[in-house]
């Protein structure tokens, strides 16, 4: 039995089909699943593995990013959802996606009690970048030390393309302390060097997050979130320089995607 | 007839009535074509209905119908005899296609876009639109419904193309224009600049589409007249490229809701603009992308269920044009008090022509229409039946029960009575200018003056706010580089994640040498546009085009003779490269008339070339940035004494007569060698020369490489005698490129050059400064690859 993905769709979703591929890459089966049919109950969560919420503009961002999505996730699937927390099961959510868990406050998670606390809420943001405007570029990640299953066993810097407006991650300072001493920073915006981890400076950090922050998980680790694109980097032709450098065939972004489905096979089937 | 439904006076107005009604509708229907109507109605005893006139104008309108590429043109050139062209369009741009008779040409001129065949299972399809009135008006609006219209022309091909990727090329006036010479009630062009690459943006990356390709000109005549094309790739399974009505087909309305926005849009953008233009708000359309991306999901579903058998979108006339174009064959009738409406009040005739955006008809057989709503309630998009297609052969609209409209399909679509119009071209002069090489011995800061030039300086600030990631298939991306800075010469994007075959896009636009002849700068449109494909590996075998003329007012015999010259180029220089035209669209009435001076000002003659090419093995493509010390330079293709409408010229407020011209037969030998060494793997980077000729082309290869270059002029090979250093090195001819080469490929590169005129140059150097030598070995450019970007990368930086 394969690992079940269950990529979640909404108007306004368009990384859905490479967030798609990248699983299916990983080892995984896929279903493309609208909100409305989670809604209605045509389509149990319960039967999926792995929650995959992708990139794009949910509702047109309208309000804020991912705020609508959010509402919906919150109030419309929320036992549905809690159940899935509770079940040990993995979440992930990319650039909107990631808005989206920060904004139901599954990610960072409750300060007090575990994962699937039912009280969760809104603890941290990811604002408009400060440069002000949408930007599309690759950003050099250093990976830190964390539970998040997703990024198990990877030690170096990863390089991926971020295409975002609201990507400035923030919190109040106590939050923050709580995500460094939880290792709960995934990843951090680094510097194109083998040997140095982080900078803060305009474009490497390219929204100006706190403390470079680009990617988070909750405590356990299972629930993921990150607004650089993993799912655009899975073969080496996604590089931008594959015509001057020597680069592996398979992309960046892959080992995430592979990481999820190894744990689900050890863990969940 | 309902209370809001009123009849027009005309089978027996006076020519001066006629033209009465025609101006106050704003119906942009000349005398001719009035009476035409006239005649027609006369026959049936009765006057026409608002919503019945109103259809014919649309149906009409040059937006439409493009009249003047189907009129009769009377061309008149200085001592030649006057020459009859039945048609522009049929004359030069079809036949092109005709005689070029490619096998993978799948549908040409025919459908919203054309299609080409890609891979074993999937064809692509390609349009480029302009939205040009508009985004004068209401730059951020404008041009975002440009997006989301030639978007829809995707959509709306075949039973309906998955969009994949965007191009967009805009021309503004000139950044640093003061305000007070702004003609009245014009935008500043800062203003239009930024509203347009905002609207762009907002919509193509709502959309999920990569916006990967596209070009920005400046020049002062675009002021009251900016331009806005925009263009879209879709990707669409072979067996869903035709389609076909039956009557008793439903006519079924898929998206957003009609409103009073983006009335007479059609006959709007077939007149001039002034300062009263913008008091016509209600002419510019209001985009919602979301929507947009909502009718994209469902309506995939249903094509791939086989559930509609023809489709089309709502752009230009609405309904009117979009029911009208579908039944043109059998016959449709409507019911306009079913359309939902966005608010109560609309007239039957705006309900029917509102250009309200996001809307798709497409024709539904009666089983299916169950399985259709259902699909779109799921992706909660309205899908509404109007009506369904007759075999009547007449287009009968009703509303509550009444009928409005009536009228016979073939007048309708055959009934436009064909134009004849004078041209005459008039060959100017121009001052030119003599080198400087007797002033000068150093073009240093001559190059640093092109590179920060509007026209060649980075864009990287407006292309970094396009999402040219998304779909995760732009393999070599706009900007490109060890710093991923540098400027590409076309993207190639692998739409097949995982897959090798790829598809190139490009563009090639010249306006300013139309200042000398229109012929030389749509011939150079067309070659820059190849040479942007073969620069990353492509072929000529596998390439098509799109025509995108924008243009003053065509009634006017100079303007008309400047087009002329212009299609009889792309017949012959297309033909010459056996790179078909598979669509193509005019924009034209592209003139600003400001009402206290009297002024007319014409945009400049701006022909947009749009190139597709596939190219089966994504790993052979190469880019612009130079790659490793050591290697050779070479310039492939002649070098001629051309500067007539150069850069150089104009940055020293010059025009000159000698523009580039194409000569095909070295152009195309040049390219296919060019591809076949590329494609043995002997090229390590290639760059076209266009603006700035070798200077800029050889600056921009160094600086995005992160290496110095050294250039030796003597070695370039050249077509005539040049004696002048700086027209060596700034000369702007045609289907040459500069081509890195490793030392020990050079006998094997040569060999696959032996009937092409090249020469090394010299190399890439480790350090990074850019040198030149000249013509009697003495150094007339020395600086830093810092500095040349820097130049390059400052005047548009924010």
């Amino acid at each position: 039995m394969k690992p079940e993905v269950l990529i979640l769709r909404t108007a306004g979703t368009n990384c859905d089909t490479e967030t798609d591929v990248a699983f299916q890459l990983a080892g995984a089966d896929t279903s493309l699943v609208h909100i409305q049919n989670l809604i209605s109950g045509k389509v149990a969560l319960a039967d999926f593995h792995i929650l995959a919420i992708p990139g794009g503009f949910s509702y047109g961002d309208d309000i804020a990013a991912g705020i609508l999505l959010a509402v919906e996730m919150k109030h419309k699937i929320r036992d549905a959802l809690d159940k899935f927390v509770a079940d040990g099961k993995l979440i992930i959510g990319i650039c909107n996606g990631f808005q989206v868990l920060v904004r139901t406050g599954l990610l960072p998670g409750s300060g007090n009690s575990t994962a699937g606390d039912s009280e969760i809420t809104q603890r941290a943001t990811l604002a408009m970048n400060t440069s002000a405007k949408f930007e599309c570029r690759w950003v050099d990640l250093a990976t830190q030390q964390s539970p998040c299953i997703f990024t198990k066993g990877i030690k170096r810097r990863l390089y991926l393309p971020v295409a975002h407006a609201e990507g400035r991650f923030t919190a109040p300072s106590h939050v923050i302390e709580e995500l460094e001493s939880n290792n709960q920073i995934v990843f951090r915006y680094g510097i194109p060097s083998e040997f140095a981890t982080v900078t803060s400076n305009y474009p490497n950090n390219p929204n100006g997050s706190v403390a470079d922050i680009a990617g988070i998980c909750d405590k356990t680790g299972r629930i993921f979130g990150l607004m650089p694109h993993p799912e655009r980097f899975l073969t080496k032709w996604n590089h931008p320089r594959w015509t001057r450098e020597h680069l592996p065939d398979e992309g960046d972004g892959i080992a995430i995607f592979k990481n999820a489905v190894d744990y689900v096979k050890a863990e969940l089937i | 007839m309902p209370k809001n439904v009123n009849e027009f006076q005309v089978i027996n107005a006076d020519d001066d009535e006629l033209m009465r009604i025609s101006r106050e509708g704003t119906l942009s229907l000349n005398l001719n074509e009035m009476h035409a109507i006239q005649s027609h109605f006369a026959k049936l005893q009765r006057n026409p209905t608002d919503v019945e006139l109103e259809t014919i104008a649309q149906t009409w309108s040059e937006h439409c119908v493009h009249k003047t590429f189907k009129s009769m043109i009377l061309y008149s050139e200085a001592g030649k005899e006057t020459e009859e062209i039945d048609g522009l369009f049929p004359t030069y741009i079809q036949r092109a296609t005709e005689d070029i008779d490619k096998p993978w040409c799948v549908s040409v001129f025919s459908d919203n876009a054309g299609i080409i065949e890609f891979d074993d299972r999937y064809n692509l399809v390609f349009k480029v639109e302009t939205h040009n009135h508009p985004s004068a008006i209401e730059p951020y609006g404008g041009a975002g419904t440009g997006i989301g219209g030639v978007i829809r022309d995707s959509l709306g091909t075949g039973l309906g193309a998955k969009p994949i990727l965007n191009t967009d090329v805009f021309c503004f006036g000139l950044p640093d224009s003061h305000y007070e010479d702004l003609p009245k009630g014009t935008l500043h062009p800062k203003r239009v600049f930024k509203g347009v690459v905002a609207g762009v943006r907002d919509y193509g990356n709502r959309m999920g589409i990569p916006t990967a390709n596209g070009a920005i000109l400046f020049d002062s005549r675009y002021t009251a007249n900016p331009l806005v094309f925009c263009g879209n790739v879709g990707l669409i399974p072979k067996d869903r490229c035709d389609k076909s009505v039956e009557p008793g087909d439903l006519i079924v309305a898929i998206g957003g809701r009609t409103g009073r926005d983006g009335i007479h849009g059609a006959t709007f953008s077939s007149a001039e603009l002034d300062d009263t233009s913008e008091n016509l708000g209600s002419v510019v359309q209001i985009g919602n992308p979301i929507m947009e991306k909502k009718i994209v999901d469902a309506l995939l579903q249903a094509r791939d269920l086989n559930l509609y058998r023809s489709i089309t979108d709502c752009g230009a006339g609405g309904f009117s044009s979009a029911v009208g174009e579908m039944g043109e064959d059998t016959g449709a009738e409507v019911h306009l008090e079913r359309v939902p409406l966005k608010y109560e009040g609309l007239a039957p005739w705006e309900i029917w022509l509102s250009e309200a955006q996001e809307r798709m008809v497409i024709a539904v057989p009666p089983e299916n229409i169950e399985k259709l709503i259902e699909i779109c309630e799921a992706e909660m998009v309205e899908a509404t039946v109007l009506g369904n297609f007759t075999d009547t052969h007449r287009l009968q609209v009703f509303y509550e029960g009444v009928i409005v409209a009536d009228l016979d399909m073939q007048f309708l679509h055959k009934g436009l009575p064909q134009h004849v119009k004078k041209a005459t071209w008039i060959q100017p002069q121009h001052q030119d200018m003599p080198s400087k090489d007797e002033l000068t011995d150093d073009y240093t800061e001559d190059l640093f003056r092109l590179l920060a030039s509007p026209n060649i300086a980075s864009k990287e600030s407006v292309i970094r706010q396009y999402d040219h990631e998304v779909q995760g298939g732009i393999v070599i991306k706009p900007l490109v580089g060890i710093e991923n800075d540098g400027p590409s010469d076309a993207c190639v994007a692998t739409p097949i994640i995982g897959s090798p075959h790829a598809v190139i896009i490009s563009n090639g636009i010249n306006p300013k040498y139309s200042d000398v002849d229109p012929y030389i700068s749509a011939a150079s449109a067309i070659d820059e546009a190849l040479r942007n494909i073969i620069a990353v590996g492509g072929t000529l075998e596998k390439t098509a085009l799109l025509d995108n003329f924008c243009w003053g007012n065509p009634d006017k015999p100079d303007r008309l003779g400047a087009l002329v010259r212009a299609a009889k180029a792309c017949y012959d220089i297309a033909t010459a490269y056996g790179t078909p035209f598979i669509s193509g669209k005019d924009s034209l009435y592209n003139e600003y008339r400001d009402t206290t001076t009297g002024e007319q000002r014409a945009i400049p003659s701006t022909l947009l070339i749009s190139a597709i090419c596939v190219m089966p093995d994504v790993s052979k493509a190469v880019t612009m940035d130079v790659k490793r010390p050591g290697n050779l330079i070479y310039v492939v293709g002649n070098t001629y004494a051309e500067l007539g409408g150069s850069h150089y010229f104009n940055i020293h407020d010059f025009i000159g007569n000698t523009a580039p011209v194409v000569r095909p037969d070295e152009g195309k030998l040049t390219m296919d060698a060019l591809s076949s060494a590329i494609d043995k793997g002997l090229v390590r980077s290639c760059h076209d020369c266009s603006e700035g000729g070798i200077g800029v082309a050889a600056a921009e290869m160094a600086f995005a490489g992160g290496y110095g270059i050294s250039l030796n002029l003597s070695k370039i090979p050249t077509g005539e005698k040049i004696k002048y250093n700086d027209f060596l090195l700034f000369s702007e001819s045609n289907s040459r490129f500069l081509v890195e080469v490793e030392p020990q490929n050079r006998t094997d590169f040569k060999n696959y050059m032996t009937e092409v005129a090249i020469g090394c140059l010299g190399e890439v150097t480790e350090k990074p400064i850019f040198t030149v030598y000249g013509i009697d070995e003495k150094q007339i450019v020395n600086t830093s690859i810092e500095q040349l970007k820097s130049a390059w990368q400052t005047p548009l930086h924010t």
